[in-house]
């Protein structure tokens, strides 16, 4: 099975893949990000890196929630969730994530009380249907789930639901990319732009890339085709010495963004001033918290946290592999003490985080156990 | 998380939020309409859903494809799981 064979737009990515190939300098290395977790599980589970020539290289950006979320974070919830009156709870991609004294998992096994939810209105559905008890929702994501965050919390207010709050870990993507920029041990040509998070934001707030970074950057969609078609797109850049936003995923992805995601993110969330992402360390105006109308359904201002800090297992590289500096191979934990069924760190356990995906293609493939749906 | 699921709008419902029945391969859960109140679906239309809200319009074919895509990358019990748990007031881990 191949994937030429597996999409009706076979002749296209074909075509997609010579011109990447008429269009990369031989000469010239390509160091290629892409921002968001969704690309970088696409990428690997179609192969694409043998698709492109080996002077174009793919690098994993920062754009997987779990991953970037530092440990003292998940401790700082789940130490809330030992309140015999509090329930925890969070998207099941939180569950195996492990904190310094466990995952959510272990403390529901350690007799805690720790629900899935699948969309925030549910947590605030519990929240309505425990009157006695208190549903701290913990919230993880970029622009894509914090809209959905806002307006729960929104209807929370108008109802004067007091037996809920927020734990709120939301992230943003640009303040992000900023900070990868400005890494002294990472040089980079241009970016595939994350496809669902600009659905949201847009693609306005990336000009700056383009305008005073003189980097490109394609807002791309997740199929083969997409991310090849993103790819020429990039290099046509390049080789026109031209540095501009594009939109490949315009049949998804507004230039403006939803105004009315937008417009619930602001009636709710302020930027905090500084917040701390694992592998990128503190990032200024990076992060969102509940502004102070909202602050009776602020998990940080409800309870008392104590904003622990806490250190990645030694061995684990999870932040040289998170800034791509380091492949996730070359971690020594990896496929070792750290695999999907055993995770170390939080790359390998959500399916967008980079080690994940490098395991469950890539890994598996040279070991004999995967065929891959890449071209001949 | 992460996932954008496509689902067919069944029936509006305002309670009082604007709310949506939603098919997405033959099961039927609400999802919210709050994110689209500046380009209100209608009865037959596709929308994108995340985490319960649906986030964008899109066409019948994008949806198709959007749901093929899902497949491959072996994302679809994991995309059904969350779409059969919408509504529900959490789930034992």
């Amino acid at each position: 099975m191949k994937f030429v064979d597996e999409f009706r737009d076979s002749d296209l990515i074909g075509r997609a893949r010579d011109e990447i190939r008429r269009l990369a300098d031989p000469a010239r290395h390509y160091r290629l990000m892409e921002v968001c977790g969704g690309h970088t599980h696409a990428i690997y589970r179609f192969g694409l890196k043998d698709v492109l020539p080996s002077n174009i290289e793919l690098i994993h950006g920062p754009g997987c929630p779990v991953c970037v979320l530092p440990m003292g974070r998940i401790d700082d919830g789940l130490e809330l969730a030992r309140r015999p009156d509090v329930i925890f709870a969070a998207f099941g991609d939180m569950m195996r994530v492990p904190g310094a004294h466990g995952s959510p998992l272990e403390h529901k096994a350690r007799g805690m009380d720790v629900r899935i939810v699948y969309s925030p209105t549910d947590a605030l559905k519990l929240a309505r249907s425990n009157p006695g008890r208190h549903v701290m929702f913990f919230a993880i994501g970029f622009e894509t789930t914090a809209p959905s965050t806002a307006l729960t919390l929104m209807r929370a207010k108008a109802e004067g639901i007091e037996n809920f709050s927020v734990f709120c870990n939301h992230v943003t993507i640009i303040p992000a990319i900023r900070a990868i920029l400005d890494s002294p041990d990472m040089r980079l040509d241009g970016f595939i732009g994350p496809g669902h998070v600009s659905t949201v934001i847009g693609c306005r707030p990336y000009e700056w890339i383009a305008r005073t970074e003189g980097k490109p950057i394609v807002v791309s969609g997740f199929e083969p085709l997409d991310l090849l078609q993103s790819i020429v797109m990039l290099l046509r850049q390049l080789r026109a010495r031209r540095a501009g936003v594009e939109n490949q995923y315009q049949r998804v992805v507004p230039w403006e963004g939803n105004r009315a995601a937008l417009a619930a993110m602001a009636e709710v969330f302020e930027l905090r001033p500084y917040f701390e992402w694992r592998g990128l360390g503190f990032i200024s105006q990076s992060a969102l918290r509940l502004r102070e109308a909202y602050a009776r359904w602020d998990a940080e201002r409800v309870f008392d946290v104590a904003g622990v800090r806490v250190t990645d297992p030694k061995a684990a590289q999870c932040g040289e592999v998170l800034k791509g500096v380091l492949k996730p191979a070359q971690c020594k934990l990896f496929g070792k003490e750290c695999t999907p069924e055993h995770p170390v760190g939080a790359l390998m356990v959500s399916s967008e985080g980079s080690c994940a995906a490098y395991y469950n293609y890539e890994h598996r493939k040279t070991a004999g156990q995967l065929r891959i749906l890449t071209p001949a | 998380m992460c996932l954008a699921i496509p689902g067919r709008i069944v029936e509006l419902i305002t309670d009082p939020v604007p709310l949506a029945l939603v098919e997405v391969t033959g099961v039927r859960r609400r999802v919210d309409l709050g994110l689209l109140q500046d380009d209100m679906p209608k009865v037959g239309d596709w929308v994108l859903i995340h985490v319960g809200f649906a986030m964008s319009r899109i066409s019948e074919e994008q949806a198709t494809e959007q749901m093929r895509m899902i497949a491959m990358l072996g994302e679809d019990e994991a995309a059904m799981e969350e779409v059969r748990g919408y509504g529900l007031e959490g789930r034992e881990p």
